[in-house]
């Protein structure tokens, strides 16, 4: 929702402050603002620039749970304890990593990719055309118009993994809600988590039900925020509804959805809990995303860190690269950002 | 399978329904046609029933006793009763996981409310020299996929001897919450108008006492906002509290909750009131923030 605001601050500089006093004053803050920041950036040097390096350290080395460890530590019958390095110790792999993932050598990335691309295309675009029709409806004013929006941001306030759960149980496949009304208009119930697809469908469902409520509120407060003067000139000069909506509603949502459909990639692309709980990767990890693969190689059977960290450099590059090129898509069709 | 295309269906119609029946600009509503009001009420009744449907099929499900649980015929009522609730209250540890994810929730949100307001504070309202890339360094955190932070994060927290603690969470979602409410906080703050900082500090007050009585007090919806966010994301994160989190005990909500559900003897009869149980919380603090919401976000929208 604020993403529209760097873009803003890279194009225009503020204005320069008129007046030496008043220049002054700012310099005399400065202490103040930073001090005010400080807690923030000390805990996010700590908490993610420093493990992000690290991380991308971890992805050229063979780390795993089995010699992560500088010292072998072995007690003695005297009770004491005798140190010895560990002859396995992690080291310095290079590219390895990455060209096992790439090739396919070690894990699944590549269908493990194309879930992710499948799952963040589907789920974005229902979340925005979704969210835009309710936010339009909801602009208009009518009797009982709060009591809908209080109702429809319910899944928000839903967490995400017992929505997961919750979803889980209605495509259980004996005894879900979905496969019983199935069954109730004649059809053969189906076993949602037993092909790729269906279980990823399952996946996506639960989180379009999850993800539209933001991005109603979000365009809600975007449409609120066009004159409604516009509309009124456009149909004294008779415009239709339709147009309208596209020479009006469109264009004035532009920096709002520019921000929710960035933001809302980035979130869904690095979504956890929904494939996490309501696939848990079935049939047999075909339904597993990049993140929720990631997570599987770092804690589950023997602990592969560094395949994990390996795996995290890929997601994020993938991100940044991603997220580049939005913006200078945005910036070629002569957005004022 | 039919319900969800219907969804689908209908979903897709409300994003070109309005378009055609987008008709007059709100004031000259009494040109709508009865036709496109029982359409405009239709489409929203419908996605409240679609927003509605899942939660209250698991509450009624949840009042079921085990074996009609799992009867394939639907029946909304069979023999309700709350032996389910008393059950995961008095034979599970689910309590404990409860009052554990309240403490690592509840000490989330004060610590990030505190820690985005301020630094929101300062990146809306004075120049100092750093703040253009401090602004993209918490944008760009938004896009760090939880799996490259938190292998080292997980190291760090070993060697602090932090793992298994609630406090390696509180810290692990404050730093995942703070850049995109530091964000929020400072849209909402640009909404405020600069004047009345300059009056408080004409008045003589200072510029921690100008923030502290009588900016945050303006900002009061920002904050709501702000509080939600950070407690449902504590709330329902589960990533960090499955890799951190080993004791039993220890385990909060999300973490402990797949215990209810493993492969094989699914134990759905304690999932739907468990499940119920932890929306209640979250329920509360969205129905105190969820008149700010709307105001909150759009401030951070179109002001940024």
């Amino acid at each position: 929702m604020t993403l529209d605001a760097p873009v803003d601050l890279a194009d225009h500089t503020p204005p320069p402050e008129s007046g030496r006093g008043r220049l002054r004053r700012l310099l005399d803050r400065n202490w103040f603002a930073w001090a005010m920041v400080i807690p923030t950036v000390v805990v996010l040097g700590v908490l993610v620039f420093f493990p992000l390096v690290q991380g991308v350290y971890q992805s050229f080395t063979n780390l795993n749970e089995g010699n992560q460890q500088s010292e072998i530590c072995t007690k003695t019958l005297g009770g004491g304890e005798v140190c010895k390095p560990n002859p396995k110790q992690a080291e310095f792999v290079g590219l390895d990593n990455y060209k096992r993932i790439l090739t396919g050598e070690t894990g699944k990335f590549w269908l493990q990719f194309t879930n992710t691309i499948a799952w963040t295309l589907a789920c974005v675009t229902f979340h925005y055309s979704i969210g835009l029709g309710l936010a339009v409806m909801l602009n208009r004013r009518f009797k009982g118009r709060g009591l809908y929006r209080v109702l429809l941001i319910v899944p928000w306030a839903v967490p995400a993994f017992v929505s997961a759960f919750a979803w889980k149980f209605l495509f259980n496949h004996d005894f879900g809600l979905i496969n019983a009304l199935l069954t109730q208009v004649g059809l053969d119930p189906v076993e949602w988590f037993n092909h790729r697809w269906t279980a990823i469908f399952a996946a996506v469902v639960t989180n379009i039900w999850l993800g539209v409520p933001f991005m109603m509120v979000a365009l809600l407060g975007g449409l609120q925020s066009i004159s409604g003067d516009l509309y009124e000139a456009a149909s004294m000069d008779g415009a239709s509804p339709w147009q309208r909506f596209r020479n009006i509603t469109l264009p004035g949502l532009r920096p709002v959805s520019a921000s929710v459909i960035l933001l809302g990639t980035i979130w869904t692309f690095n979504m956890f809990p929904i494939i996490f709980f309501v696939t848990g990767g079935e049939p047999a990890g075909e339904s597993e995303i990049l993140v929720t693969g990631a997570f599987r190689a770092a804690f589950e059977g023997l602990r592969n860190y560094s395949l994990a960290a390996t795996y995290g450099v890929l997601i994020l590059s993938m991100l940044v690269v991603f997220a580049g090129a939005y913006r200078r898509m945005l910036r070629n069709q002569g957005e004022v950002f | 399978m039919s319900e969800i295309l219907a969804a689908e269906a209908v979903a897709t119609g409300d994003a070109t329904e309005p378009r055609k029946a987008f008709g007059p600009p709100p004031r000259q509503r009494r040109e709508r046609s009865p036709l496109a009001s029982l359409a405009l009420h239709g489409t929203l009744v419908l996605a409240v029933l679609i927003a509605l449907f899942p939660v209250v099929w698991v509450f009624l499900s949840s009042l079921k006793p085990p074996s009609e649980i799992r009867r394939s015929e639907i029946s909304l009522f069979n023999s309700p009763n709350l032996e389910n609730y008393k059950s995961v209250l008095l034979d599970t540890p689910f309590p404990t996981w409860f009052l554990n994810s309240v403490v690592v929730a509840g000490f989330t949100m004060v610590i990030g409310i505190s820690m985005s307001a301020t630094a929101g504070y300062a990146l809306a309202r004075f120049n100092f020299a750093g703040k253009r890339g401090l602004m993209w360094l918490f944008l760009i955190t938004q896009m760090f996929p939880v799996a490259i932070l938190i292998v080292p994060i997980y190291t760090i927290m070993a060697n602090l001897g932090l793992i298994d603690t609630k406090l390696s969470l509180i810290i692990a979602y404050c730093s995942t919450a703070v850049p995109f409410c530091a964000w929020m906080m400072k849209g909402y703050f640009e909404t405020i108008p600069r004047e009345l900082d300059e009056a408080a500090s004409l008045d003589g007050l200072g510029p921690f006492s100008t923030f502290w009585r009588v900016i945050l007090p303006l900002a009061r919806p920002g904050i709501a906002v702000t509080a939600f966010y950070t407690f449902l994301t504590a709330w329902g994160e589960v990533a960090y509290a499955i890799a951190f989190m080993q004791t039993d005990s220890h385990l909060t909500l999300g973490a402990g909750l797949q215990q209810f559900v493993p492969q094989f003897n699914q134990r759905w009869e304690l999932l739907t009131p468990a499940a119920i149980l932890i929306m209640v919380p979250a329920g509360i603090v969205f129905f105190f923030a969820q008149k700010h919401l709307v105001g909150g976000l759009t401030a951070g929208g179109t002001k940024g």
